[in-house]
C-alpha cells in the first residue's frame, strides 16, 4: 500500500481545496492519470498520480483544504492485496496488505526521514522560534547539515503570517474573483519575499541581433498555414533550453542547502493572467522538442493556464524559467528567481535598434536577453557564458 | 455578408481570446493593442479565430495593416469580396 499525497505545486502553492475526485475506490490507475481536482489561489490544477497502481480508499472529502503533502488516499501497487481479516470477538478488524515483492514507490512527495531524525536547531533560532511560536517540527532548516537557523525561523512566521492573512482576507460570499486575485497576490508577495531573503541573485544582459532568427522565422511562417506558424518565443525558449544542457548551473532546484542540477530543460514559461496575477507552468523537455512540437505545446499551456487548467507536474517541476515581457513592450527584464529554482532568463522587446557592425552603424532587429541567477550555485562568469550561448544559438535558428 | 456582420464576428472573435472586451467602448478606430490587452500569443489566436470564422487565411505580412477594428473589417470585406 503507498500513500498518494497532494505534490508540491510550486513555491506560492502550499495548500489546496479538493474540488473533485476523478477516480473511485477499486479503480486501476496508471502513472500521470489524473485522479483529482484541486483548487488554488492560481488556478484549479489537475492532480496526477506517480505511480501504477489501483484506488484503495479516498482520505480527503470534497471542499477540504488540505496542505501540500496531505496524504489524499491510498493505493494498491501492482502485484498487492488486500486480505481481509474477519473480525475477532475481541480485536478489531486488521486489514493485512501483502506485498508479493519488495517494492521501492516513488512518491509524489518526497518521503519523510525516520522517526527518530532531529536535525540540529541552533540556540538564536529556537529562542525565536519560542518567542515567535512557530513549531520547529517540520520546519526545513537551510544551515549546515541541515540544521535550522535563525533565518529558517523568521522566514516561516513570514510564511505564517502571509498564510494567515491569507485565511482571513476570505470572507465568505463575497466576490470571488477579488479574494482570489487578493490571494494570488499574497502568495506571489511570498514567494518572491522568500526569493529576495534567500537567494543571492546576480543580474547580466546581452543584446541579441535577431536578423537571421526573424528572418527565419518569417520564411518558415510564409509557407505555412496560420494554425501552424511560430512566434519568436519558441525560439527564444528552446535557445535557452539548448544553452542550460552547457551550462548546467543554471538549470536545477536548489533544496535543502545543496544545487540538485536537472539533466532535462523543463522550462517554466511566465504566463500574465487575464484576471491578474501570473503563473509560470513548465514545458517539458524542451531541449528535446522540434519547433512546431513547442510551438502547439505553448499555444495549450498558455490557453489552459488562462482558463485555470493545469496539471500538478507543470506546477510542480520547471527546473529554469523563462519570461518574455518584450511583448508588452519592455526593453529589458530584471527578473526575481521562483524558488526553488536558481536562474530566470528574461527577454524584452525585439525591435530595430542602432547596432554596429563591421564598423558601420544598421539598424537591427534586436532583444536584450537577462539572465537573473543564484550566486549559490554559479558565479557571472558562467552565467555570461550562458547568455552568450543563447545568443550564439539565436544566430543559427534552422539549428534550433 | 455586410460590414456589420463582419464587425459583429470579429468582436466575438476578440471576446473568446479577451473576455473583458466591451463591444460599445472600444473605439473602432484607435489601436486595438492600445485597448486591448492582447500579447503575441493573444493575437496569433485571433488570427486563427478569424482564419476559422471567416475562412481568410492571414498571411503574416499583413498584420502591419490590421490594426484598428475598423482595418480589420475593411481587410476582411476586401478579402471576402475577391
Amino acid at each position: 500500500m503507498t500513500d498518494f499525497r497532494l505534490p508540491s505545486l510550486g513555491a506560492d502553492m502550499d495548500e489546496g481545496t479538493l474540488l473533485e475526485w476523478r477516480v473511485a475506490p477499486g479503480q486501476a490507475v496508471k502513472k500521470g492519470d489524473i485522479v483529482a481536482v484541486v483548487d488554488t489561489s492560481k488556478a484549479a490544477i489537475d492532480v496526477e498520480v506517480w505511480v501504477d497502481g489501483t484506488v484503495r480508499e479516498l482520505l480527503t472529502k470534497v471542499g477540504e483544504k488540505i496542505p501540500v503533502g496531505t496524504v489524499m488516499a491510498r493505493l494498491l501497487v501492482p502485484g498487492e492485496q488486500v486480505v481481509e481479516i474477519p473480525p475477532a470477538p475481541v480485536a478489531p478488524a486488521v486489514r493485512v496488505v501483502r506485498a508479493a515483492a519488495p517494492a521501492t514507490l516513488p512518491l509524489a512527495a518526497p518521503a519523510e526521514s525516520g522517526p527518530a531524525a532531529r536535525r540540529p536547531v541552533s540556540p538564536a533560532a529556537r529562542r525565536r522560534a519560542v518567542e515567535l511560536g512557530v513549531p520547529l517540527t517540520g520546519l526545513a532548516g537551510t544551515g549546515a547539515g541541515g540544521a535550522v537557523t535563525l533565518a529558517d525561523v523568521e522566514h516561516a512566521d513570514v510564511e505564517r503570517a502571509a498564510l494567515r492573512s491569507v485565511a482571513a482576507s476570505v470572507p465568505p460570499a463575497v466576490d470571488r474573483a477579488v479574494d482570489r486575485a487578493a490571494e494570488m497576490r499574497k502568495v506571489i508577495a511570498a514567494a518572491m519575499a522568500r526569493s529576495k531573503r534567500e537567494i543571492p541573485h546576480y543580474y547580466l544582459a546581452e543584446p541579441v541581433p535577431m536578423r537571421a532568427a526573424l528572418g527565419w522565422l518569417r520564411a518558415h511562417n510564409e509557407s505555412q498555414p496560420v494554425t501552424q506558424r511560430l512566434l519568436p518565443a519558441v525560439l527564444l525558449i528552446k535557445a535557452v533550453a539548448l544553452a542550460l544542457h552547457e551550462v548546467p548551473e543554471m538549470n536545477g532546484t536548489f533544496i535543502d542547502g545543496g544545487f540538485r542540477p536537472s539533466a532535462a530543460a523543463h522550462v517554466g514559461v511566465a504566463i500574465s493572467l487575464r484576471r491578474g496575477g501570473l503563473i509560470a507552468p513548465a514545458l517539458h523537455d524542451v531541449g528535446d522538442k522540434p519547433l512546431p512540437q513547442l510551438m502547439a505545446e505553448l499555444g495549450d499551456l498558455v490557453q489552459r493556464a488562462r482558463a485555470g487548467s493545469l496539471r500538478s507536474s507543470e506546477l510542480a517541476d520547471p527546473t529554469v524559467t523563462v519570461t518574455n515581457l518584450g511583448d508588452q513592450g519592455v526593453e529589458a527584464v530584471h527578473g526575481v528567481i521562483y524558488p526553488p529554482q536558481v536562474a530566470l532568463v528574461g527577454f524584452g522587446r525585439i525591435g530595430e535598434r542602432a547596432w554596429v557592425e563591421a564598423g558601420r552603424i544598421v539598424a537591427l532587429p534586436m532583444v536584450t536577453a537577462s539572465l537573473a541567477a543564484d550566486h549559490r550555485v554559479s558565479d557571472g562568469h558562467r552565467g555570461a557564458l550562458f547568455l552568450a550561448r543563447v545568443r550564439e544559438l539565436l544566430q543559427r535558428p534552422q539549428d534550433l | 455578408m455586410n460590414d456589420d456582420d463582419i464587425r459583429t464576428g470579429v468582436l466575438a472573435t476578440l471576446r473568446r481570446i479577451a473576455p473583458e472586451v466591451e463591444a460599445d467602448e472600444l473605439l473602432g478606430d484607435r489601436a486595438l493593442r492600445d485597448q486591448v490587452d492582447l500579447d503575441s500569443m493573444d493575437w496569433l489566436n485571433v488570427i486563427v479565430g478569424l482564419h476559422q470564422r471567416f475562412g481568410v487565411d492571414i498571411p503574416e505580412a499583413d498584420y502591419a495593416g490590421l490594426v484598428s477594428l475598423d482595418a480589420i473589417v475593411a481587410y476582411l470585406a476586401r478579402r471576402l469580396a475577391a
